[in-house]
């Protein structure tokens, strides 16, 4: 929840101020009145309060520093590097799945973009040059986010089943124009991508934290990031303020696209090859990440800081497995399990704040104000 | 008469709002008994703690004589109460005796292919004799999906489920209100059909003379108290609608008026009379729920389709296709649903109200002080109580997130406000706030468009009033013909 507009800023610290207040006993606010309710968070204890806003961090803390114990190669830096650059490339993927979730929908068609943009970018480099190819991939991937954003928004059709759909064609479409065959490119500045660096810093690393630096600005600091949450939280009352849900719905999906491209990029740059299978399942990875990050797949809430930990909880958790020698089979495993304690902790933690707070609630003909309730505060 | 229902000092309270303060109330058996009162009276909540749906805060219910459990939809079920709602709570996909037997199947005897015979004959039997009344109607296939059947005829697959169930006392919320005369004669003769078996029937509706018609007793509720309950014999339809409007109108509403300015809006509709909206004027909308009021200013607002409207704002024709137009031209809607369509209840207070102008200012960069900063005379202005701006609206309390919707249309500088049902389900203190709000509205020059179901306020509140029946303005009551009287007499069509 840090990341929402609402919360972040200087003045962020005074939300937190009241509410610390409520929690030693005081009702009074510094302003003198005294609230008809107050939000919520006053009801749980410190430690409680820290598990729900830091939850994901902590677990990743807490992971990190079990891997630490069992294995000494974990914590080395060039461990620690290898596994950003690992987690770079979903970490990207999440940060547009991230906007497409807020506003309540889901885009399934990220992992088969990611391919069809690795596969075009390429093919357009060989005869136009390394730039126009990249920028012909990213705008292939823009183009399937608006297709995406424009079957949900006009054909109305439910986003889980139009970007079911659009997985399939992109992916035919890449295998299409490849002929199912692998495209090389052995040399050349575009392999910069994935291969290069800056100073000690993998250039996959660098393009992460801009892209997510921008995603949470976008999201935090522009109107169309508090209009991603609006419609996300209630999308006739964003219309009924004037709020163009297509366009919203088309910009998220298109940004979406567009990131999924280039995560589709850097995987080519640095395998220097573009393979029309691959990216095969990234989606789920990526909205495990999002998923992991709080953000609710009912939309209106989360944030790209939430995402950037559960992308690297991800992350963490497959390279520890690897230097642990645990089989790629029970990995699997492990990771399911690790994402539906994640989410079942998050629950509990909130109808547990929503419980104490149902016997000063209005019911004022509130059938929605119910356990979502917990979510905002 | 040994009484099948008795009620005694129920009450229930949400929030602020006491929806029902100490009801008493009797059925006996055998008796169709019907409940009227205005919209917010308490009916549906006397309804939905009679059906299980909510606990009532106090008061001793019995059926039959013992303790009725309370809260509990399946307990009021199994002691012989059944409820049909407006809303039909029938599986689509079933037929109409898989319906019937939903969730009891085992009450009919054998198994596999004997019993879906036995439960399709019953089912064919019941539905029978409930259409027994209606000559000439084709009896309802009992094999047929319900998603086929036309409204009455789902109604009766819902009264056999009832019946199938032994009910004693069937809970009917306004059952006619969405039928044709034709359709509602045949569910009268139902009615007594069920009355003639023992049942008893409690009976909501918003057609009184419907209810003079077809109820054994009345009982009028106004506010959450029992006005009367009169037999039919001694009822008229004046002494009703006293009962469900009676509220003195006292310096209850503080009502100012302001210097009628230019003429703002003007809906010609193909048929029924026009609305006409000036510059410090607020013209009230009466009418009943499902009158269409709600759908008319929606028209005007862009939110929806109307074809048969011919809108002029400013003396210019407009066609709104989307609410982002109608915005742009200088109108701002406080819609019905506050919770539903009014508000982002997960955002702040501050982004709540910067929702209609986000697109006026300048740029995209926004910190978020600087929402708190334009958000901040607003919350003092309108008196919003609130810990801290950026607080989620979902926290307030009801009268202050209407307060957040209104002021989004403040900050925006709406010349014509819509206020659909501004002051429902909020407390008596901050509905003073609300009329003082509308004053100062119209004292600024702007016009307002005011829907109300509670009569004495629309009409207090009103410098011209508009009574709305059928998706049509029928009528423009106005000096000594603005009472709740006659405006509820139009409104029900029972005005001469």
């Amino acid at each position: 929840m840090s990341d929402q507009p609402t919360e972040t800023g200087n003045d962020g610290s005074a939300v937190r101020r009241f509410e610390g207040s409520a929690v030693l006993g005081t009702t009074e606010r510094p302003n003198g009145r005294t609230p008809e309710r107050s939000s919520g968070s006053a009801s749980g204890s410190l430690a409680r309060r820290l598990l729900r806003d830091y939850g994901s961090l902590i677990g990743l803390a807490l992971i990190c520093l079990v891997l630490g114990l069992l294995s000494n190669r974990f914590l080395t830096a060039s461990n620690l590097i290898n596994v950003s650059r690992q987690v770079s490339i979903n970490a990207i993927v999440a940060a547009g799945m991230t906007l497409v979730i807020i506003t309540g929908g889901i885009d399934l068609s990220v992992g088969s973009t990611i391919a069809l943009a690795g596969c075009t970018a390429l093919l357009a480099a060989r005869p136009a040059g390394d730039l126009p190819g990249m920028a012909v991939g990213i705008l292939v991937g823009t183009l399937v986010g608006v297709l995406n954003g424009g079957l949900v928004a006009w054909g109305r059709v439910p986003p889980f089943i139009a970007t079911l759909a659009t997985m399939t064609i992109v992916r035919g479409a890449a295998l299409v124009l490849t002929n199912g065959e692998p495209i090389v490119k052995s040399s050349g500045a575009y392999l910069w991508l994935g291969q290069g660096s800056v100073g000690p810093v993998p250039v996959p690393i660098l393009l992460m934290v801009a892209v997510l630096l921008g995603a949470h600005w976008f999201l935090a600091r522009t109107r169309w990031g508090i209009y991603v949450y609006a419609v996300g939280g209630n999308a006739e009352a964003s219309r009924l303020v004037g709020i163009s849900l297509a366009r919203i719905q088309i910009l998220v999906y298109a940004l979406a696209g567009a990131l999924a491209a280039l995560a589709g990029l850097v995987l080519a740059a640095r395998l220097s090859s573009a393979q029309p299978n691959t990216g095969v399942g990234f989606e789920l990875d990526a909205i495990a990440a999002v998923v992991l990050g709080g953000t609710s797949l009912m939309g209106g809430e989360g944030g790209i800081w939430g995402t950037t930990v559960g992308a690297f909880i991800i992350g963490v958790l497959n390279n520890g497995f690897n230097l642990l020698n645990v089989s790629p089979f029970y990995q699997l495993i492990a990771k399911g399990a690790v994402i539906v304690l994640a989410v079942v902790v998050d629950q509990l933690l909130k109808r547990r704040a929503t419980a104490a707070r149902g016997s000063i609630t209005p019911a004022v003909a509130a059938p929605d104000s119910g356990p979502a309730a917990a979510a905002g505060v | 008469m040994e009484q099948l229902l008795t009620l005694h000092g129920v009450a229930k309270q949400y929030g602020g709002v006491r929806a029902l303060a100490g009801v008493d109330l009797d059925v006996r058996p055998g008796e169709v008994h019907a409940l009227v009162g205005e919209n917010g009276a308490g009916k549906s909540t006397l309804l939905k703690i009679l059906s299980g749906a909510v606990p009532p805060d106090g008061g001793d219910i019995r059926l039959g004589g013992r303790p009725l459990p309370l809260g509990s939809p399946r307990a009021c079920e199994a002691c012989g109460i059944a409820t049909i709602y407006q809303e039909f709570s029938l599986v689509p996909a079933l037929s109409a005796t898989q319906n019937i037997f939903l969730g009891h199947e085992a009450s009919a005897r054998g198994r596999g292919a004997a019993r879906r015979a036995i439960m399709r004959g019953q089912a064919q039997r019941l539905l029978a004799e409930l259409q027994g009344g209606t000559a000439g109607q084709p009896p309802i296939d009992p094999d047929r999906p319900v998603r086929e059947l036309s409204v009455p005829e789902r109604q009766m697959v819902e009264i056999a489920r009832a019946l199938s169930r032994e009910a004693r006392l069937i809970l009917m919320d306004e059952p006619s209100a969405t039928l044709t005369e034709q359709e509602t004669a045949r569910l009268h003769a139902t009615v007594r059909g069920l009355r003639g078996r023992g049942v008893s029937i409690l009976y909501i509706s918003h057609r009184l003379e419907e209810v003079l018609s077809l109820a054994d007793r009345v009982t009028v509720l106004r506010d959450g108290h029992r006005v009367e309950t009169v037999p039919v014999a001694e009822a008229t339809l004046d002494r009703l609608i006293r009962g469900m409007v009676g509220r003195s109108i006292r310096d209850h509403y503080p009502k100012e008026r302001a210097a009628r300015g230019e003429l703002l809006l003007e809906i010609t509709p193909r048929e029924g009379l026009a609305v006409r909206v000036h510059a410090g004027e607020v013209v009230g909308l009466a009418g009943l729920v499902g009158s269409g009021r709600t759908e008319l200013v929606r028209s005007i607002f862009g939110a929806e389709r109307r074809g048969d409207l011919a809108v002029r704002w400013c003396g210019r024709p407009i066609h709104l296709a989307s609410p982002r137009e109608a915005i742009r031209l200088g109108l701002g809607m406080v819609p019905e649903d506050r919770q539903g369509q009014g508000l982002v209840l997960g955002l702040g207070v501050d982004v709540n109200i910067a929702l209609p102008t986000l697109d006026r200012m300048a740029g995209g960069w926004l910190p978020p002080a600087r929402l708190r900063e334009r958000a901040w005379p607003l919350i003092q202005e309108l008196r919003i109580r609130l810990a801290h701006p950026s607080q989620p609206v979902r926290s307030l309390s009801g009268g202050n997130q209407q307060k957040v919707v209104l002021a989004k249309w403040l900050a925006r500088q709406a010349r014509l406000l819509i206020l659909d049902e501004p002051t429902r389900g909020i407390d008596v203190g901050a509905k003073q706030e609300m009329y003082r709000l509308i004053n100062r509205l119209v004292g600024e020059g702007k016009g307002v468009l005011l829907i109300s179901s509670d009569l004495p306020e629309v009409i207090a509140m009103s410098d011209r009033l508009y009574v709305m029946r059928r998706h049509q303005v029928v009528a423009e009551p106005s000096g000594p013909a603005k009472t709740p009287e006659t405006v509820m007499a139009y409104a029900t069509g029972t005005a001469a």
